[in-house]
C-alpha cells in the first residue's frame, strides 16, 4: 500500500554551512541524515524527521533548521492531527501510540489565575533581604500537639507520624528506570538529594548501586507489576508510592517492550531479560476502597510504621470523593495527576481524552477533605503539566502542599517534547536503553540542570511570595484569597474556589 | 448603614475582607486591683492619628463583681424589634439573673444602636448536655450571631465586657461613661483606620469569645489559610476580619488544646528556619515539630495584637516585627502599646522596652 502521510517536519540544510561533517547522521537515531555517496554530500529524508531538534543544536556549522510542515488546507474543525491520525489508522487498522502529555488545545487554568501583592496596607517583603522559607513537609499530622510542661523543660507527648521533610515544595515524579535512561534516572536522583528535596523511582525499581546513597531522598513505586519489589526495596527509601493511576492514561496499564529489558533492567525489575513488563490496567489486589487500606497498612507494617504511604492517583472526574476515601484508607499523602501528565508511551486517545485539569481536581479535593475535617490527615502532591514556577505557587495557593515534576524535569534534561518516547529511540539519551543514546547524557551534567531547574523555580516563588507579604510557604498553603480568575465562567471560579480579578 | 453587613461579605465560601490599621493599647495591674477608665483614654487620644474614627473600643476585666458567676453577655441590636428574638432565645437556653441597658450617655453624636446586657447561667438541655459551660455559651453565641439578623453578640465572659462602636476611642468611652461607670484590672482598647469598610459597630475591636478578648493591628497575608484551617474545626468566621481568625485561633489553641501563650506565641510567630536549625537537638526538634503540625496557624504579614482573658494580658507581634509594639512597666501596672510616647503619657514608667519579633509580653495576676 501506498504511504498517505507527509512528513511533519522539514529538514532545511544551508548547503553553503553545511561542511558535509556527517554530526547529523550521527546525531540522528531516526536515520533522517545520510551521506549520499553519488552526489558527495549529506542529504536528509524529511518524512521521517520527529523534530527532536538534537542535530539543530549539535551541527558545528549552524547549517539545519527543522521546521514543523503544516501540509492540509487550514481547517479549525478537521485540524491536521485529525487528518494525519486518520490516514496513519487507515495504513495500520491500529491504535494510535503517543508519549508524553496532552496536547490538546484544552482551557488551562493556571493561565486563567492571577496571582496578588502587597501595597500599602500591608508590605511586602523583600527576599533579597529577608528570610523566605520553602521548607514543607509532607505527611500526615496530629489534630492537635499534647504538650507536657515541666521544671525549664517542655515536652511534646503525641506520637507523630512520619513525615518527609523538603527544602522546596516541588519533587520529582515517578519516572521508571525503564521508561527513562540509568542516566536520566540517575541525574534527578543526584539533583533531588543534592537540593534537599525527592524523586520518584516509579515503577521500574531502584537499582541496587543507588539504594545506599539515594535511600533518603527516593519515593519508592508500588504499581500494578510489582516490579522490583522487595522488603529491602520498601526499606530504602523515604516513602513509599502506590500508584494507582496516571494522568496521561487513567484506567490504563503499562508496557514495557522486551527489547528495552536489558540485564540491569531485568535485574532491577525481577523479571527475566528481554521479556514484556506489564503492568496490569488495576491492581489485582486492589478492586476497591478497603482492598487498597490493606495494602496501604501491609506496606506501613514492612516498613516498621516509620515511612509515610502516599497514593498516586489520575485527576478523574469524582477525585474529590476517592480522595476522601484514601485518606480515610490510610494514605499520609495523595498524590493527583492531571490530564497534562506525561507518560513514555500511551495510546493517544487516553492521553487527549481521559481525565481532568489537575487545577480544578485539586481544588475540589482540597475544599473536600476540609468540609470533612481530615485535611490535616494527609498531604497532597499535585503533578500533571505544572510548567513554571508561577504554575507550582498557583497550585500551593489552591491547597497542594507540593508539586510533582515530570515533563519539565526532562526538559531541563534535554527533553525538546517530539513525543517520540515510545520508540525507545529518544536523541537526547533520556528515555531510551539505547547504551549509544543513554551515554549522551551525562549524570552529573544532567543533575546540574535539574538542580539548576529547582534553585531558579525556588528562587521566583520567593520573589511572588514577598510581593504578597508572605515570608513562609505555609502561609500560601490553601489561601485562595491571593488568587483571582480571569476569563472564567462563574461555575469554574466556583470550583476553583476563588473570586474574579477586580471582585 | 443599618443592615446585616456580615451577611453580605459570603459569597460561596470566597470572602471580601476588611483591610485596617490601627492603634493598641492595654494596660494591666499585676496586683489585681481594679482602675478606672481614665488612663486608657487617655493614651488613645495620644494616638489619635493611628485612627480614623471609624472604630474605637475596649474590653474590660473585673467589672462586674455582683455577678462574677454569670455569662454577661453584651448584645447590639442593630433593629430594636430583633431583642425579642433574642430574650427568648437567651430565656429558652439560659437561666437570665438580671438583665439591663447598657447605660449611655445621650448626648454624644454617634447614632448609635441598642445595647443590652445580660446576666446568664446556662440551662443545658438533651444533646447539649455533653458539652462544657463554656463550649456551650460558645456555640449559642455562633448562633446568635449567624442566625438572627440585626443582633451581635459583643462579649460573652464572665466579670468582664466589651464595649465598642464607631466613632474615636475617646467618644465611644465617653457614650459608655467607661470613665465614670466601671473599674477594672485589665484594660485594652483599640483605634480603628479602616480603608475600604463602611463603619459598623460590630466591626470595632475587640473581639471577644467567652472571656477571651484580642485586639489587632495589622492585616495578615496568611488569612486565607488560617481561615480555612479554622473551618475545620469549627469555627467560622462571619465578620471577616484577621482579628476574627486570631480570635479563633486563640480559642482553640490556648482554650481548647491548653497550650500556653509562650508556645502559642510560637505557633502564630515562630522562629526561622535556619535560627531552628542551629539550635540544640531537643529544642530543634520541638521548634520543627511545633512548625511542622500547626503550619497553617503561622500569621504571616504585619500584625500586633493584645489579647486578654482573666488573669493574664499578652502583647505579641509578627516574627519580623511589621508592626510596632512597646512594652512599659511602673510597678505592678503592665503596659502594652502601639506607641511609647502613649505609655510615657499617662505615667512615668519605670522601665520602656520594645519587644523583638514573636517574642511575647505577659502579664500575669500575681498569686495572693
Amino acid at each position: 500500500m501506498k504511504s498517505h502521510l507527509l512528513p511533519e517536519f522539514i529538514v532545511e540544510r544551508d548547503e553553503e554551512r553545511c561542511d558535509n561533517c556527517k554530526v547529523c547522521i550521527k546525531q540522528c537515531p531516526f536515520d533522517v541524515h545520510y551521506y549520499d555517496e553519488e552526489r558527495e554530500k549529506v542529504m536528509s529524508k524529511s518524512e521521517l524527521c520527529v523534530g527532536c531538534q538534537r542535530c539543530v543544536v549539535y551541527c558545528p556549522r549552524n547549517a539545519l533548521r527543522i521546521v514543523p510542515y503544516k501540509a492540509y488546507r487550514p481547517n479549525d474543525y478537521w485540524h491536521e492531527d485529525y487528518i494525519r491520525d486518520i490516514k496513519k489508522q487507515a495504513e495500520s487498522g491500529g491504535i494510535i501510540l503517543t508519549s508524553c502529555g496532552s496536547s490538546r488545545r484544552a482551557k488551562v487554568y493556571w493561565d486563567h489565575i492571577l496571582l496578588n501583592a502587597s501595597q500599602v496596607t500591608n508590605p511586602s517583603i523583600d527576599p533579597l533581604r529577608e528570610p523566605m522559607e520553602l521548607r514543607t513537609f509532607l505527611g500526615r499530622k496530629p489534630d492537635y500537639l499534647e504538650i507536657e510542661f515541666s521544671e525549664d523543660d517542655v515536652e511534646i507527648k503525641t506520637e507523630l507520624y512520619p513525615n518527609l521533610m523538603i527544602e522546596t515544595p516541588i519533587l520529582f515524579a515517578g519516572m521508571s528506570y525503564g521508561a527513562i535512561s540509568y542516566n536520566a534516572f540517575k541525574s534527578l536522583a543526584i539533583a533531588a538529594k543534592k537540593f534537599g528535596t525527592l524523586f520518584n523511582t516509579g515503577e521500574g525499581g531502584m537499582p541496587k548501586d543507588m539504594r545506599e546513597e539515594f535511600k533518603d531522598c527516593a519515593i519508592v513505586q508500588c504499581a500494578s507489576g510489582r516490579f522490583g519489589v522487595d522488603p529491602e526495596y520498601f526499606n530504602y527509601s523515604a516513602a513509599i508510592e502506590i500508584k494507582i493511576g496516571q494522568g496521561a492514561k487513567p484506567g490504563i496499564g503499562g508496557h514495557l517492550p522486551g527489547e528495552k529489558v536489558t540485564a540491569t533492567i531485568s535485574s532491577t525489575r525481577m523479571i527475566p531479560e528481554g521479556t514484556d513488563a506489564i503492568s496490569p490496567a488495576p491492581h489485582h489486589d486492589i478492586y476497591s476502597i478497603e482492598d487498597l487500606s490493606m495494602l496501604i497498612y501491609a506496606l506501613k507494617e514492612v516498613t516498621n510504621y516509620e515511612k509515610p504511604i502516599c497514593v498516586k492517583i489520575a485527576a478523574v472526574h469524582n477525585v474529590a470523593a476517592i480522595a476522601s476515601g484514601m485518606v480515610r484508607a490510610g494514605a499520609d499523602i495523595i498524590a493527583i495527576d492531571g490530564f497534562r501528565g506525561g507518560t513514555g508511551a500511551t495510546p493517544k486517545i487516553m492521553r487527549e481524552h481521559v481525565g481532568i485539569p489537575v487545577e480544578l481536581a485539586l481544588a475540589s479535593v482540597d475544599q473536600r477533605l476540609r468540609e470533612e475535617g481530615i485535611r490535616n490527615k494527609c498531604s497532597i502532591i499535585v503533578g500533571g503539566g505544572i510548567r513554571c514556577a508561577a504554575d507550582v505557587v498557583k497550585a500551593i495557593a489552591l491547597g497542594a502542599d507540593a508539586v510533582y515534576i515530570g515533563t519539565a524535569a526532562l526538559i531541563a534534561l534535554g527533553c525538546t517534547m517530539c513525543q517520540r518516547c515510545h520508540t525507545g529511540k529518544c536523541a537526547w539519551g533520556i528515555c531510551t536503553q539505547d547504551p549509544n543514546l543513554s551515554k549522551r547524557l551525562n549524570p552529573k551534567v544532567g543533575a546540574e540542570r535539574a538542580y539548576n531547574l529547582l534553585r531558579a523555580w525556588s528562587l521566583e516563588i520567593k520573589d511572588v511570595l514577598g510581593g504578597m507579604g508572605i515570608n513562609a510557604i505555609e502561609s500560601l498553603r490553601g489561601n485562595r484569597d491571593h488568587l483571582r480568575g480571569i476569563g472564567l465562567e462563574e461555575w469554574e471560579l466556583k470550583v476553583l474556589g476563588i473570586k474574579g480579578a477586580g471582585e | 448603614m443599618i443592615n446585616n453587613v456580615s451577611k453580605l461579605r459570603v459569597t460561596d465560601g470566597r470572602v471580601n475582607k476588611d483591610i485596617q490599621s490601627c492603634a493598641i493599647f492595654g494596660v494591666m495591674d499585676r496586683s489585681g486591683r481594679r482602675f478606672g477608665g481614665k488612663m486608657i483614654i487617655e493614651a488613645m487620644k495620644n494616638m489619635k492619628v493611628r485612627g480614623n474614627g471609624l472604630g474605637g473600643g475596649f474590653a474590660v476585666y473585673g467589672i462586674y463583681p455582683e455577678y462574677k458567676d454569670c455569662y454577661a453577655i453584651h448584645v447590639m441590636f442593630e433593629k430594636e424589634e430583633v431583642k425579642q428574638k433574642v430574650d427568648g432565645f437567651l430565656n429558652k437556653y439560659f437561666d437570665v439573673v438580671d438583665d439591663e441597658e447598657i447605660p449611655t450617655k445621650e448626648d454624644v453624636n454617634l447614632d448609635p444602636p441598642m445595647f443590652w446586657r445580660y446576666f446568664v447561667k446556662p440551662q443545658k438541655k438533651g444533646k447539649d448536655k455533653i458539652l462544657s459551660d463554656d463550649d456551650y455559651v460558645v456555640d449559642k453565641v455562633m448562633k446568635i450571631n449567624t442566625g438572627i439578623d440585626y443582633a451581635y453578640v459583643f462579649s460573652s465572659g464572665k466579670d468582664m465586657g466589651v464595649f465598642k462602636g464607631v466613632g474615636f476611642p475617646e467618644e465611644i468611652a465617653e457614650l459608655f461613661m467607661l470613665e465614670e461607670l466601671y473599674k477594672g484590672y485589665i484594660w485594652t482598647a483599640h483605634s480603628r483606620f479602616p480603608t475600604n469598610t463602611p463603619g459598623w459597630w460590630g466591626g470595632a475591636h475587640p473581639f471577644c469569645i467567652l472571656d477571651w478578648t484580642v485586639v489587632h493591628n495589622g492585616e495578615i497575608s496568611s488569612y486565607g489559610t488560617n481561615r480555612r484551617f479554622l473551618e475545620m474545626y469549627g469555627y467560622y468566621c462571619t465578620l471577616f476580619t484577621d482579628t476574627e481568625v486570631i480570635a479563633y485561633a486563640v480559642d482553640l489553641l490556648m482554650r481548647k488544646q491548653k497550650l500556653p501563650i509562650e508556645v502559642v506565641a510560637k505557633i502564630f510567630a515562630p522562629p526561622m528556619w535556619d535560627q531552628i536549625d542551629r539550635m540544640e537537638e531537643k529544642k530543634k526538634k520541638f521548634y520543627t515539630t511545633l512548625r511542622m503540625v500547626y503550619a497553617p496557624l503561622l500569621i504571616n504579614g504585619p500584625f500586633t495584637i493584645i489579647i486578654a482573658h482573666h488573669g493574664e494580658m499578652i502583647g505579641l507581634t509578627d516574627r519580623i516585627r511589621l508592626r510596632p509594639i512597646t512594652a512599659g512597666e511602673k510597678g505592678d501596672l503592665l503596659f502594652v502599646s502601639s506607641e511609647e510616647a502613649a505609655i510615657r503619657a499617662v505615667c512615668k514608667p519605670d522601665k520602656v522596652w520594645t519587644p523583638k519579633g514573636g517574642e511575647p509580653v505577659i502579664g500575669r495576676l500575681k498569686k495572693r
